[in-house]
């Protein structure tokens, strides 16, 4: 099936958005209100993003609930959360602006809930030190991709749907276009263009157990590693606390945060409220230390008492939970349990949680206001991605953007919850401003690259190999097993050896039918983009010999202040993916100053 | 423990298509999605399907089940009886691309034209509002909307009469009622609600209320209010005077 120059369609455009969630969306606007013609190129339908998932809320120092809290607050929440691993000026960057971008989406139409004087309402959240979120019940990345929708189609955009973008095109060094499919009808599209901005997300479908939707398969990622740019921080894959364990078909789907933070508590068999006695050094003395103190918290005395210890980092919380389990103290299915029944009356569950009220009831048949819900830690998150500048978002490789997940550096180690709405509000818009402020004409791409491409999209077609699916669910077993919660070097070179495998089958897939809307097809495309985001995983995490945040090492279970700021690069250097250290610069001292305030 | 269940599924496009039975091994709480995915993965790896979250949020998987408009992934297999073949065809009210996907595409032009959302003047010096609970209840309500347009395909005047070109339908004005109930909003969707919205179509059969997975009040809350506005909008006082006196 060789491809035919008539299967080609050509679009020019000042700015190219790959990814139509929050980020991408936001990019998009801002790149629009430059006076930028924009494409916005999404691989499902518009408004279908992960951003949909997100529950819990937004985090902006806004100060409307409690007015201690102000930007600085925020940036060492970041920091401390990431475990000092973050790019400390994204982290600032971050903290400072978010409450704007917050109050710009109620200028654009969201809904926040609101507090008794009319104001965005803010919830608590694990790391953070005030009630920080702003929410909608718990469907606020719903409320933001919908604003963001609509504030999107009439700033003039062009949004191509259920198109995937197989590669970028570099002449000179420089961004020059973009390759992709549509999946109705398999034809492709070239886009040509100066400055193309990343916001595919993650890369949470390399694991059996996730939070993430068939879309997550790190293509950003892995469209930049294969374009010259690099990748950080790879090893630092969130695992959140609480996914749904029971029945086997729902196992991963995400319990938000925000049950937690509405006084939801864990407990192990045994009925024992165990967080207690999983406090880090770092936060001793920040979170309540009896159950008594902990619940007059929850009932709103915030003054006298402080947070309960469910409300630590998320990497804490499930390192604490994959214990629990380990030695003996989980459910028979493989879980705790995260009791919110006996702490709040229903009304007030079913007002402040109504589609974790409603996920449970018709999935699992449990009625989360009488009952305890049996969770479990799920894959969720990447901090890694795309090492960009701190201001402008852009990566090595000139003209090229990344924001939201597949950005990497803001969220060092860990990231708190409600920090993912806020950075691909921040980010997003920043990455349009300075996409935009890059256009010009673009160079001309070469016939036979372009031609060369779609060939190598369409050899599937070609082979009677083996299933798509078969080594996609192979590659989950291998990175669920070996590179999961708790790592160590055999596991790892074993993923590293099993990939290899893998990358040899990938090579060999076939798949049958038309190139009309065929699934076979776009899952053999997507194995090379998880291939490389898996293997950068495992090569990250064999490299960083110490536990921190979310990587944890059964060999090295200590952090080692020496590689706090050091970070993992990962660049493609002829065909081999390459693996260094690099030192990131230390913090100025009025910000250090900061950190050492809240000690 | 695995039982075997039987699905038959619509194959083809909107040219030609067909029924084909598939044999899935169920597991304990599988909804219909799983089931589809599992005939995917082992039987017809070009079988097509839309999907995303898996969790009811996204609102992609929308299809129908035995006739009845459902989102896949929320619908356990458990719901039928062990013996009953399970029959998933693609939305009815929308043009099929292939299987089980259908080109939903008109919605996002409907919702183009649908005057943008205008607030009012900040409250606060600082550029901010306020506004309380109570008031953004309603719209709030409209927007647990995830865009499965099951209560389009559902709507008989756009599934039976095929009236898209003239009727926006339940989904878009429930996305009309968003802004049109919004505390700052000050825009006026009246004149397009009643010409090119075509809201007097809708007689009112809550066809579109039964059917949503977020258990909107589609027809009561929205639609209704909606119409009530448009009629006080077209409301002359000296036009009702004059039939009163002529009769």
């Amino acid at each position: 099936m060789a491809p035919a120059a008539s299967d080609l369609r050509t679009h020019n455009y000042d700015v190219v958005v790959i990814g139509a969630g929050g980020a991408g969306l936001r990019a998009a606007i801002e790149a629009s209100a430059q006076k930028a013609k924009v494409a916005l190129v999404c691989k499902s339908l518009l408004g279908k993003a992960h951003t949909v998932m997100a529950e819990g809320g937004a985090a902006a120092a806004l100060g409307n609930v409690m007015s201690e809290d102000n930007w600085r607050v925020h940036f060492r929440d970041t920091m401390r959360g990431g475990k000092m691993h973050n790019n400390w000026r994204m982290a600032q960057i971050h903290a400072q602006e978010s409450p704007d971008r917050i109050n710009e989406l109620e200028a654009w139409g969201a809904l926040f809930d609101r507090t008794p004087d009319g104001r965005i309402n803010q919830r608590p959240f694990g790391g953070h030190t005030y009630s920080r979120l702003a929410h909608v019940g718990d469907r606020t990345g719903l409320e933001m991709i919908r604003v963001l929708q609509d504030k999107g189609v009439h700033s003039g955009i062009e949004v191509h749907m259920e198109c995937t973008i197989v590669r970028l095109f570099l002449v000179s060094g420089k961004i020059a276009g973009a390759l992709g499919y549509f999946r109705e009808t398999g034809r492709f599209v070239l886009f040509k263009t100066g400055a193309i901005v990343i916001a595919t997300g993650g890369i949470g479908k390399a694991w059996q157990i996730t939070s993430n939707s068939w879309e997550y398969t790190g293509d950003g990622h892995a469209l930049a590693y294969e374009a010259g740019a690099q990748l950080i921080d790879m090893e630092f894959v969130q695992f959140h606390p609480t996914g749904m364990v029971w029945p086997p078909s729902v196992r991963g789907i995400l319990v938000t945060e925000g049950v937690r933070g509405e006084g939801g508590v864990l407990k192990n068999s045994a009925g024992e409220r165990f967080m207690f006695r999983y406090m880090p050094d770092m936060f001793k003395g920040d979170f309540a230390e009896t159950e008594a103190e902990a619940d007059a918290w929850v009932k709103g005395e915030r003054k006298k008492n402080r947070r309960p210890p469910e409300l630590l980092t998320r990497d804490v919380v499930s390192k604490a939970i994959t214990r629990e389990i380990a030695e003996g103290r989980g459910t028979p299915h493989g879980g705790v349990l995260l009791d919110i029944a006996s702490k709040q009356n229903p009304d007030y569950i079913k007002q402040k949680l109504p589609s974790m009220y409603h996920q449970f009831k018709e999935l699992a048949h449990v009625d989360i206001t009488k009952d305890a819900m049996e969770i479990g830690p799920t894959t969720h998150y990447v901090m890694g991605g795309v090492k960009v500048d701190a201001e402008t978002q852009e990566s090595t490789v000139p003209g090229l953007y990344a924001a939201g997940e597949v950005g990497g550096g803001m969220h060092g180690a860990n990231r708190l919850g409600g920090n993912s709405l806020s950075d691909l509000l921040v980010f997003g818009r920043r990455a349009g401003q300075y996409a935009a402020g890059k256009r010009g004409a673009a160079a001309a791409i070469p016939d036979a690259e372009v031609e060369q491409a779609m060939r190598e999209t369409l050899e599937p077609f070609e082979r009677q190999g083996e299933n798509p699916y078969a080594v996609q669910s192979a590659l989950q077993a291998v990175m669920q097993r070996d590179a999961g919660i708790i790592r160590d070097k055999a596991g790892l070179e074993n993923a590293l050896a099993e990939l290899e495998k893998l990358k040899t089958r990938a090579r060999k897939v076939g798949v049958m039918g038309s190139r009309e809307y065929n699934p076979g097809w776009h899952t053999a495309i997507d194995l090379r983009s998880l291939l490389i985001v898996s293997e950068a995983t495992a090569r990250a995490g064999l490299e960083r010999t110490e536990s921190r945040g979310a990587h944890t090492r059964s060999d090295y279970p200590d952090s080692d202040e020496r590689q706090a700021r050091e970070q993992i690069v990962i660049k493609k250097e002829g065909d081999r993916m390459t693996v260094r250290r690099e030192t990131q610069p230390p913090l100025p001292a009025d910000l250090m100053a900061l950190i050492k305030e809240g000690k | 423990m695995a039982e075997q269940r039987r699905l038959r599924l619509f194959r083809g496009t909107r040219e030609r298509g067909e029924l084909k039975e598939y044999q899935v091994a169920a597991g304990e709480g599988m909804v219909v999605l799983d089931a589809v995915h599992a005939i995917q993965a082992e039987q017809a790896p070009d079988l097509a399907v839309r999907w995303n979250c898996k969790a009811g949020k996204c609102g992609s998987c929308s299809a129908e089940i035995n006739g009845k408009p459902r989102l896949l992934c929320m619908t356990r297999m458990s719901d039928y009886a062990p013996d009953e073949t399970i029959t998933v065809t693609p939305m009815r009210a929308f043009p099929v691309i292939k299987d089980l996907v259908t080109d939903v595409s008109w919605n996002y032009e409907v919702n183009k034209r649908i005057p943008a959302f205008q607030p009012r003047k900040p409250d606060a010096p600082d550029g901010t509002w306020r506004m309380y609970q109570y008031e953004i209840e309603r719209p709030q309500e409209f927007r647990k909307c995830i865009e499965c347009f099951l209560c389009q395909d559902v709507c008989h005047v756009l599934r039976t009469h095929e009236k898209h070109e003239q009727f926006m339908g339940p989904a878009m004005l429930v996305r009309a009622a968003v802004y049109e109930m919004h505390p700052l909003d000050e825009a006026d969707r009246r004149d397009y609600l009643r010409h090119e919205g075509g809201i007097g179509f809708c007689n009112i059969t809550k066809c579109c209320t039964e059917v949503c997975p977020e258990s909107i009040t589609i027809t009561d809350n929205a639609i209704i209010p909606l119409k009530e506005r448009v009629v006080d909008a077209n409301y002359d006082p000296l036009a009702a005077l004059w039939r009163k006196l002529t009769g």
